[in-house]
């Protein structure tokens, strides 16, 4: 299980089109991620972070190169097979939380199967329960987002991401708007989801909260400049208990 | 993504603007009512006009002697002698889409009763002039029959008016002789009262008797002034006054050059002048506020433009977590329908209740018809996706990684 491939990224290339000029995004990336990695990807604003992110997010498709995700080429799907894939296979949790507003919590998780045909209303509502229990937030299912604390939100938006039980979960700066507190706390989660065998990919540019994966991914003008795996991991969770009491208000 | 599941979303979104949902709904909601409302008290115009015209038979058709040229000379309809009892018998053999035949002949005179006297006009007419081709029942008393025709019986029927006139203390007329001009004549009915015609008319000035009593015993004559006679249903009309003008063309042994000598009028033409009016009133009412209604359309599809913008990050979301550009489509014209078809709802609702009003306060005859109520029903449905599909294909057409990053 653990030698199982989830990502195989070969000689990844994008091109944008700007005017008359081309501008080369990703020049060759090449990585493998097996099942149950944490994975952190990190590099300053320009190294092709976001675009990394949203080819492996099967947001966008590679100019050129092979991505496999789960075994599938994705640049041989169309739009709507990426739709598709996007909703089996990808779990995605943004910095801005993206909720929906004046929607309850529950609705919210429910979202990614709406769009699922196989699933009853009544499998939808009991798997949503079951991830907001497992945020954390199973006694918040009533709750708007604008009654929840950002931490909260973004709890509530891991949920939605992991109701469809996909092979990946991909985080855009997952705690970039939250104060550290809240986010070490997300980092915990995180590492607890890792360790009942979730693979996540998190994009972020702080190296704190690097440390917290099992490796990582350093770009720079379109290419992987370091690959290495973290000797030293620390636990979110220990990092959160020795933050002193006097915040906790 | 199932029916349900796009019309819960949609239902969700529109529960989050609901003052926003309402005010679109709202232009909706008066153009439907207005449609409604004034179809309602165009056809509530046409229908009292053809009730009026009906209640003087609708399947009637009158057939008089024409004009016509002797000697050079045109000659007063009125003096023209063209119509015999020949031709009713003629009819009523040979005519299938008339199912009565009656000539008429009339007579103005004195009609006196004791010490009251009325001008009137007495009408020699058949039994079944009241019952097929009038539609006019009794009052009070009995009929005269067949036999009564045969044999020029002096008994009579009569109008209200004169009843009124003739009888000022309220006492039954029945079995009483009155006299018409020298002729003493036995009442053996009444006639309802049927108000004033179309024209201003009143139809109960009038004595009926059996016909051969008003020919031979008051005019002393041999022609018709009128033949009466009526189709089998308001839709045969046309085809019995072909039949009758054939029929009466060759009993008169007109050629083929000749004009006709006598003119065949049905009641529907009467009554289609009269509706071609009222509907021509209804089209222009029903176009004034299907305008009403486009005005309201372009209100939703405005809405839904700046929802489309508005909700452009939500838009990537659900793209992200899996939604094709086809969920996203149907999602915002489920919306727009949504908005279009409650809107309906609630017009119709709207424009039956004012129609109402109208009879109430105004007592304007009014009619809602189910077609006016389906129609705009459908107009609803037709505006809803017509104005929501150009927004929503916008919205389905965005591209996820753009719309996720909007602010």
């Amino acid at each position: 299980m653990s030698s199982q491939k989830i990502l195989e990224l070969k000689d990844i290339k994008r091109e944008f089109r700007m005017g008359s000029e081309v501008v080369k995004a990703l020049k060759g990336v090449s990585f493998d991620v097996v099942a149950g990695e944490f994975i952190t990807i990190m590099g300053s604003s320009g190294s092709g972070k976001t675009t990394l992110l949203n080819t492996l997010g099967c947001l966008d498709k590679p100019s050129d190169g092979t991505y496999l995700l789960d075994g599938v080429d994705v640049r041989k799907l169309g739009r709507n097979e990426l739709a598709r894939l996007r909703n089996h296979k990808i779990g995605f949790v943004f910095q801005a939380y993206n909720l929906l507003p004046r929607t309850s919590a529950l609705e919210n998780v429910e979202l990614p199967l709406m769009y699922n045909p196989e699933i009853s209303a009544k499998e939808r509502r009991e798997r949503a329960v079951k991830a907001l229990q497992a945020v954390n937030l199973g006694d918040r299912l009533d709750h708007t987002p604008n009654q929840l604390s950002g931490g909260q939100q973004q709890r509530v938006a891991i949920a939605r991401a992991l109701v469809n039980e996909p092979v990946m979960i991909l985080a855009d700066e997952a705690t970039g708007n939250l104060d550290s507190r809240s986010s070490y706390s997300i980092m915990a989660l995180f590492q607890e989801l890792n360790t009942q065998g979730k693979t996540i990919v998190f994009v972020t540019h702080e190296p704190d909260i690097a440390s917290f994966s099992s490796r990582t991914i350093m770009l720079r003008d379109g290419k992987v400049m370091k690959d290495s795996v973290n000797e030293n991991r620390k636990s979110a969770k220990d990092v959160l208990a020795s933050l002193p009491k006097s915040e906790d208000y | 993504m199932s029916f349900l599941n796009l019309l819960r979303i949609a239902l969700k979104a529109l529960q989050r603007n609901k003052l926003r949902a309402f005010l679109t709904m709202l232009g909706i909601i008066i153009g439907v009512a207005s449609v409604i409302a004034m179809v309602a008290i165009g056809q509530g115009s046409k229908q009292s006009i053809q009730q009026q015209l009906s209640g003087m038979g609708s399947n009637m058709i009158i057939i008089r002697p024409n004009s016509n040229i002797s000697a050079g000379a045109r000659l007063d309809a009125s003096t023209v002698q063209s119509l015999t009892l020949d031709d009713v018998k003629a009819l009523q053999r040979g005519a299938p889409h008339l199912s009565a035949v009656t000539p008429l002949a009339s007579s103005r005179g004195q009609a006196i009763y004791g010490n009251n006297n009325w001008p009137t006009q007495i009408q020699g007419v058949n039994p079944q002039y009241l019952d097929i081709i009038r539609q006019w029942p009794l009052k009070d008393g009995i009929s005269f029959s067949d036999r009564d025709v045969q044999s020029q019986n002096k008994v009579c029927l009569l109008g209200q008016t004169v009843v009124t006139n003739l009888f000022p203390n309220g006492e039954s007329p029945i079995g009483k002789y009155i006299r018409f001009g020298k002729v003493p004549m036995l009442v053996i009915g009444t006639l309802t009262a049927k108000g004033e015609s179309a024209f201003g008319q009143d139809q109960d000035d009038v004595i009926l008797a059996p016909f051969t009593t008003v020919q031979r015993r008051i005019l002393s004559t041999i022609y018709l002034q009128n033949i009466y006679a009526s189709a089998v249903d308001e839709n045969s009309t046309t085809a019995a006054s072909t039949e009758i003008s054939d029929i009466l063309r060759t009993t008169h042994r007109l050629k083929a050059t000749d004009d006709d000598d006598f003119a065949v009028r049905t009641m529907q033409e009467l009554i289609n002048t009269f509706s071609s009016t009222s509907q021509l009133l209804t089209v222009l009412l029903a176009v004034i506020s299907g305008i009403s209604l486009l005005v309201g359309g372009i209100g939703i599809m405005n809405i839904m433009y700046v929802s489309v913008t508005e909700r452009t990050k939500e838009i990537g979301l659900r793209m992200s977590i899996g939604a094709r550009g086809m969920d996203i489509l149907l999602q915002f014209l489920t919306e727009a329908i949504l908005i279009s078809i409650t809107g309906g709802i609630i017009g119709v609702i709207l424009g039956i209740t004012s129609a109402r009003l109208v009879t109430i306060f105004l007592s304007w005859p009014t009619l809602v018809t189910e077609y006016s109520i389906v129609l705009s029903f459908l107009v609803c449905f037709v505006t809803g996706v017509f104005f929501g599909y150009y927004p929503a294909q916008k919205a389905s057409r965005l591209d996820p990684i753009e719309a996720l990053r909007y602010e």
